[in-house]
């Protein structure tokens, strides 16, 4: 996994809450094999509509999506999260983030930031009234920096970690092989195994 | 300590704790279906990293599959390829599936229960949100992504941060006519569909102890539609009996040591919940949704809402925004909106129990020729319990389409969508924009509404069909 410390680009503002993750990538695309190619589909539907955000010129090259509260909703899948960073987005910022889309995305390298409604909405305001506004976000230094301001965000000590060396949870997990294989012994019998199958 | 339910089987499958860091969790039961789980085992290949417990593991085929022709080929080729993908990641990782055709092939969250492999105080994951139907067992059960699905199949257990919990309490009898489908619409319209973010939810009370099987999943199924990652049920008689005699339950010795264990998973009386809501179960209605995302529901007597008399400016924006993509006027009551599609089966909704109730408002009666009705049945081992039950009769003489299994037009992966502004009434779990085919405009429904809005042509519930002229 690609390692994030710190990226700088320029904003999108998604005024949209409950955005699920059927708009996000809807299921039609969800029959392809890899994790690639996806950026197409990417809001597929909304894209349709020439005023949607990410066809208007000025925001087209935007890395940082920030969108209303409850964003990724639904379906767990993380086609979503590759969706977005096969487009280009590095990080979204919301007040609020479905805990599946949200453990995806930091499993994959796409930080969500969740600051508070009103942050959100300064934001906005920033980027729509100048769209070349620089924003920050830094995990190192857990803030977002845009023009004069500075807003701190939470994030548990150890997800930093694991994102800025780019590790994957794999490998750190099977460190503790011996504790997985002693707990496999003290697994009751009456567990049930599906093989061989019973039908 | 006093503990909850979900404290009692995190604390039963924790493998590693250490400050600063997440806990590692054991995983009982894996489930893997076609859409999530081919991008994992690519993972597992450039590794060169096994499964490590396949007999913990049980695949099916349900998102991509038709449910007309399924002895032909799969017509659409990206579709046949994802399948195909399964099948042979099945055969090089020593994988079980059930594929098409099976008789044990089936939407996953259908499939793991009737086999019996779904059982009270086991961790129980797949690349699919809702595996919250599951928690109906008292088992802690979740969705999860593709880098979880191989996480969990090279290591059998998943890095977790603890969840708060919240006790759902519904209190009193239903009325006739309401049902386990119209509590979790309730339940999703008071807390929102950011409700139970962070909480694994437990339902408790009078009106979800009276709950069979079937109705305590359609209810924790839907978990995931107020934001919660899991929803649990303790396990009592009704869950065992459920048990009893399926192909994978414990028998002999081993069935005593399980109800033994089963019977200690209910939360503590001197146990705390971070969150609790209670509800009344006297006054529930049949409850469908007009809006875009499940939390927008209402009783099917009332009207559709004003996005003007939301207070909150966020609400009043979605209301609004809902009203427009749904084509649907202010004011206009819920009863007179007509359907063109009326869709029963899902995860949610497509067991036998949900086959039956619906059947039997339609016995002898016609449906509306204003509309079409797909009855997609959960598995395959439910379509035959409905067929020696007469039920495909039923459905037939009324003028539905009986269809084979899977996961069909909740989602529209296959060839049974919604076309653009085609509005259905659905026993499925999502309304979102778009989900059952694109410009596709759903109202979600229970099975009985289903059958009554098939009839009149509009949403209505069982009630309705009493005073009305019905099938004429």
């Amino acid at each position: 996994m690609e390692k994030f410390i710190s990226h700088t680009g320029t904003g999108v503002p998604l005024r949209r809450s409950n955005v699920d993750t059927d708009q996000i990538i809807p299921a039609v695309w969800l029959k392809k094999i890899t994790r690639t190619g996806f950026e197409e589909g990417l809001f597929a539907a909304w894209r349709q509509d020439p005023e949607f955000v990410l066809n208007k010129p000025e925001f087209a090259k935007g890395t940082v999506l920030v969108a209303g509260a409850d964003f990724g909703t639904g379906s767990s899948r993380e086609h979503a999260v590759w969706a977005l960073q096969n487009y280009g987005f590095r990080a979204v910022i919301s007040s609020r983030f479905a805990d599946i889309f949200r453990g995806n995305s930091l499993k994959g390298g796409l930080l969500t930031v969740v600051l508070s409604q009103s942050d959100v909405e300064a934001i906005w305001a920033a980027i729509e009234s100048d769209p070349k506004t620089e924003i920050t976000v830094d995990l190192e230094a857990r803030q977002v920096r845009y023009a004069t301001t500075s807003v701190g965000f939470e994030i548990d000590d150890y997800t930093r970690w694991r994102l800025m060396e780019g590790l994957d949870d794999i490998g750190l997990t099977l460190r503790h092989v011996d504790a997985i294989d002693d707990f496999e012994k003290t697994r009751p019998a009456y567990k049930p195994a599906t093989l061989p199958a019973k039908v | 300590m006093a503990l909850t339910l979900a404290e009692k089987v995190w604390r039963d499958h924790l493998v590693r704790s250490a400050d600063g860091e997440p806990d590692l969790l054991y995983i009982d039961l894996h489930l893997l279906h076609e859409v999530t789980s081919a991008q994992a085992f690519d993972g597992l290949r450039l590794a060169g990293r096994k499964v490590r417990r396949p007999d913990l593991t049980i695949a099916t085929e349900d998102h991509n599959t038709p449910t007309i022709d399924i002895d032909k080929p799969i017509a659409d080729l990206v579709s046949r390829a994802q399948i195909d993908a399964l099948r042979n990641n099945a055969v090089e990782f020593g994988i079980r599936l059930h594929s098409l055709g099976d008789a044990d092939q089936g939407i996953v969250h259908v499939v793991g229960p009737q086999l019996g492999l779904t059982q009270p105080g086991m961790t129980v994951v797949c690349g699919d949100s809702h595996t919250s139907t599951h928690g109906a067992f008292g088992a802690l059960a979740f969705g999860m992504g593709t880098s979880e699905v191989e996480h969990v199949m090279a290591t059998q257990t998943l890095p977790l941060k603890k969840f708060k919990t919240m006790a759902i309490t519904v209190n009193g009898k239903l009325k006739p006519g309401v049902t386990s489908k119209d509590i979790i619409l309730a339940v999703i319209a008071k807390i929102g569909t950011g409700g139970g973010q962070g909480y694994v939810l437990e339902y408790r009370g009078e009106a979800i102890r009276a709950l069979s099987m079937e109705g305590r999943m359609t209810v924790c199924n839907m978990s995931i539609e107020a934001g919660a990652r899991a929803g649990m049920i303790a396990p009592d008689e009704t869950t065992f009996e459920y048990l009893k005699g399926r192909p994978h339950a414990p028998q002999g010795a081993d069935w005593d040591a399980a109800v033994a264990y089963w019977s200690t998973l209910q939360s503590d009386p001197a146990a705390k919940f971070d969150a609790e809501v209670i509800l009344n179960a006297d006054e529930l209605a049949p409850f469908v949704t007009w809006g875009t995302n499940p939390g927008q529901g209402l009783p099917l007597t009332a009207n559709v809402p004003n996005p003007n008399e939301y207070s909150d400016p966020e609400e009043r924006n979605a209301a609004s925004r809902a009203l427009e993509y749904m084509g649907l006027t202010a004011g206009t009551p819920l009863r007179d909106i007509k359907i063109d599609t009326v869709f029963l089966g899902s995860c949610t909704n497509g067991r036998i129990e949900d086959l039956r109730a619906s059947a039997e408002i339609l016995k002898g009666k016609k449906i509306a020729s204003t509309l079409r009705m797909l009855v997609v049945p959960g598995s395959a081992k439910v379509r035959l319990q409905a067929e020696a039950e007469g039920l495909d009769k039923v459905f037939l003489d009324a003028g539905a389409e009986w269809r084979q299994a899977g996961c069909s037009m909740c989602l529209g992966m296959n060839p049974d969508q919604l076309a653009v502004g085609e509005r259905s009434a659905s026993t499925s779990n999502r309304n979102f924009e778009g989900r059952q085919g694109k410009g596709g405009r759903t109202h979600l429904v229970s099975p009985l509404v289903a059958a009554a809005t098939a009839l009149r042509g509009t949403l209505s519930s069982p009630a309705d069909l009493d005073s009305a002229k019905v099938g004429a």
